[in-house]
């Protein structure tokens, strides 16, 4: 089904969630997360050749600008008390992409005496992007996935506690 | 002529920051634009290498070294290798060591363009960031072609490499070397003798002789400082004495000797050298088997060594000590960017805070090889 | 010009007498064990020396044994291309020795390392604190008998396998 259509030339019929949905999926703006060999992958997706951008996703330095946090690297026990801190620092809505085996579940560093077994025991995650380390056509699929998920929120319908029913 | 009152700040140049050598933390002590002191705090990627050598074994320990350093991991694999292969007497076939030596040197192109084009990122220009990472894509493709990954190899073993190189692939990489000689040269042109590059670069970070032995620095940072050293024509290991190459030395030509443009004209011209070497590798590698008779259950008798190998950030040292067992006794790896941070603390007094990325970026430091 | 390090070896324990406790000619790098009490004047004399001339210590590491810590550095001469390896002996509980961050530089980011790592105490050391490890982590990690903790901060360590067997026959 078409998002927007037009009759004539000056009107157009959709659904107010799918125009909000479709603006915050066309313009993700990613915090700059790189913490290990997941970070020069996701340069390289970055990068001219599998290019992010075309997306609309584009690398912001400061939590406070981003909607997107893109965990990329071994999260350790030192660093979790900051990954903490950053996350509370993002405006709302705000999604989180575990990115590497790492990430989602500590990886090859389960036996590790400092590593955090997965950056879903203090952040909320939605999208998983399993590799070591995974290529960026692996990570762009991910974030398609990401704008699929943000396709299918419904804001308008609020459960009694005020929160939006996803 | 009224007196101001004016008190020293401390800011966190915190471990999450658009640089990208990795999560690094400082605290700064400045007098407004101007530091006291840089203090390093590091430590946010420290993932107990050394100890989980002791849990997997010898052999299993392999993909672990492409994690301590991950932008040249070759070398690391290349370490490992040969410190187990030094502890048990195994000599590693001929064309062995000329796959290790391609595969090594291609990765040393690989990380040096990666460090030039983030060297021009932190100081503000994007655009050569971006070309050196289309000409990494090219390099990723082929390495990919020949071991199946593009960032953690895993492709060396105890006793020589995994896999031999795949038919067509010499023609590709001197197809790609010479596509390279010119872009190195564009380069040059687009970013090494800008005004305002030289202008940021020089008289930073000056680091003498002396100060450089004294503090253990290696690589390009000594070899900036005007120390003609170079470990694979020095203490010659593996096929590298086959080979006729040139090791570049910092002049002093923009700046004082020793400074920021120094250390990167080093990586700029030793770009050009690693060409070299890779041409004469790929036109007189022998033929014969890749890998030595290793038994899958690897027992090296009880003893200790140390293994010196030329990463692309310098020497990183090995030293393995075994008991006997299958499982490696302790693991110790001392790398060029553990020393460098060391050095950073002196270095940033005086300095300007925009200098401090300057002065991290011509050192080249990479957070895994710091907390390993 | 390069001596071997045998040759250096014979060369330290000519000047030191009997505060070098054993020349060991091990395959594939001997080493010398000497005093920890003689540390600083070892070292002092090896990068003095116009012979040994060891003006960089290249590494410096601690190994944990079941009854003893040793210390173990790597010392290198740039203008004579000699090496050499120098130990030390300390007992497990306390150990402790002084700093060779006078002599030589790189001493101090590698003794904190031990320090974090190993527990080994450096007198005289101008800044020992942890360095790897976060500030209030209990415990040196890399002894043989460290346990590890179950929880940081209010973060577990421990990560159930999401496989769920259905053959009950393998483990």
């Amino acid at each position: 089904m078409p998002l927007l259509n037009t009759l004539p030339d000056y009107v157009l019929t959709t659904k107010t969630d799918e125009l909000l949905n479709w603006m915050r999926k066309s313009s993700i703006w990613y915090m700059l997360f790189g913490l290990a060999c997941c970070a020069i992958e996701l340069m390289h997706t970055g990068g001219p050749r599998a290019d992010i951008e075309r997306f609309g996703a584009t690398p912001r330095a400061s939590a406070r600008q981003s909607d997107l946090m893109i965990v990329a690297g071994t999260l350790t026990l030192k660093m979790a008390l900051r990954t903490r801190l950053l996350y509370d620092q993002m405006p709302d809505p705000k999604y989180v992409i575990a990115m590497g085996s790492c990430a989602s579940c500590g990886g090859l560093f389960q036996l590790a005496y400092s590593v955090c077994d997965g950056v879903d025991k203090i952040l909320p995650v939605d999208v998983y992007v399993p590799g070591c380390p995974p290529r960026p056509e692996a990570l762009t699929e991910g974030l398609l996935k990401l704008q699929e998920k943000i396709m299918s929120e419904r804001w308008l319908a609020r459960s009694s506690n005020g929160v939006a029913a996803a | 002529m009224s007196t101001f009152r004016t008190e020293e700040m401390t800011l966190n140049m915190g471990p999450q920051h658009p640089s990208t050598h990795g999560v690094l933390r400082f605290i700064v002590r400045a007098d407004g634009e101007v530091m006291r002191e840089a203090i390093p705090d590091v430590g946010y990627l420290h993932r107990s290498i050394e100890k989980i050598a002791e849990k997997v074994g010898y052999h299993g320990f392999m993909p672990y070294t492409d994690r301590v350093d991950y932008v040249c991991a070759m070398f690391t694999n290349q370490g490992w290798g040969m410190a187990s292969e030094k502890l048990a007497n195994i000599e590693v076939p001929k064309r062995g060591e000329y796959c290790r030596v391609i595969a090594a040197e291609f990765n040393r192109l690989a990380s040096h363009l990666l460090s030039v084009g983030t060297m021009g990122m932190d100081i503000g220009a994007m655009t050569p960031f971006t070309h050196a990472i289309r000409e990494r894509e090219m390099i990723n493709d082929l390495i990919e072609e020949l071991c199946g990954a593009r960032l953690t190899f895993n492709y060396m073993r105890i006793g020589g490499v995994a896999w031999d190189l795949p038919p067509g692939w010499r023609e590709k990489a001197l197809a790609y070397l010479d596509h390279f000689d010119p872009i190195l040269e564009e380069y040059n042109a687009l970013l090494s003798f800008n005004k305002i590059y030289i202008e940021r670069l020089a008289n930073i970070g000056i680091i003498s002789l002396e100060e450089a032995i004294s503090y253990n620095l290696v690589g390009p940072n000594l070899r900036g400082s005007g120390m003609k050293w170079d470990i694979r024509k020095d203490i010659p290991y593996s096929a590298y004495p086959d080979f006729d190459f040139d090791v570049p030395v910092g002049s002093g030509e923009w700046g004082r000797l020793g400074d920021a443009m120094d250390r990167y004209m080093v990586r700029i011209r030793e770009m050009k050298e690693s060409v070299k070497i890779l041409r004469q590798a790929l036109a007189q590698i022998p033929a014969g088997p890749v890998l030595a008779k290793v038994p899958r259950n690897f027992k090296p008798p009880a003893g200790e060594c140390q293994i010196r190998v030329e990463s692309a950030r310098g020497d990183m040292g090995w030293y393995a000590v075994s008991d006997g067992t299958a499982y490696p006794w302790r693991v110790h790896v001392r790398t060029g960017s553990f020393a460098a941070m060391g050095i950073t603390q002196k270095l940033s007094q005086g300095l300007m805070i925009a200098d401090l990325v300057t002065l991290i970026a011509s050192l080249d430091v990479i957070a895994p090889e710091i907390d390993r | 010009m390069s001596m071997e390090p045998l040759q250096i070896y014979e060369r330290v324990k000519e000047r030191f007498g009997d505060r070098v406790l054993e020349v060991s000619e091990k395959k594939p790098d001997p080493f010398i064990v000497i005093d920890p009490s003689a540390l600083v004047e070892v070292g002092t004399f090896m990068r003095d020396d116009p012979e040994l001339a060891m003006d960089c210590l290249s590494n410096e590491s601690g190994v944990d044994y079941k009854d003893r810590i040793e210390v173990v550095y790597h010392l290198f001469s740039y203008s004579r291309r000699h090496g050499a390896v120098m130990k030390i002996k300390l007992p497990r509980d306390n150990p402790s020795v002084t700093t060779l961050e006078e002599v030589w530089k790189s001493a101090n980011w590698m003794e904190r390392e031990i320090f974090d790592l190993l527990g080994v105490t450096f007198e005289g050391h101008s800044d020992l604190r942890r360095i790897l490890m976060p500030e209030d982590w209990i415990g040196y990690p890399l002894r043989k008998d460290f346990v590890e903790p179950t929880e940081y901060h209010g973060i577990s360590t421990i990560r159930e396998s999401p496989i769920i067997r259905l053959d009950s026959k393998k483990k």
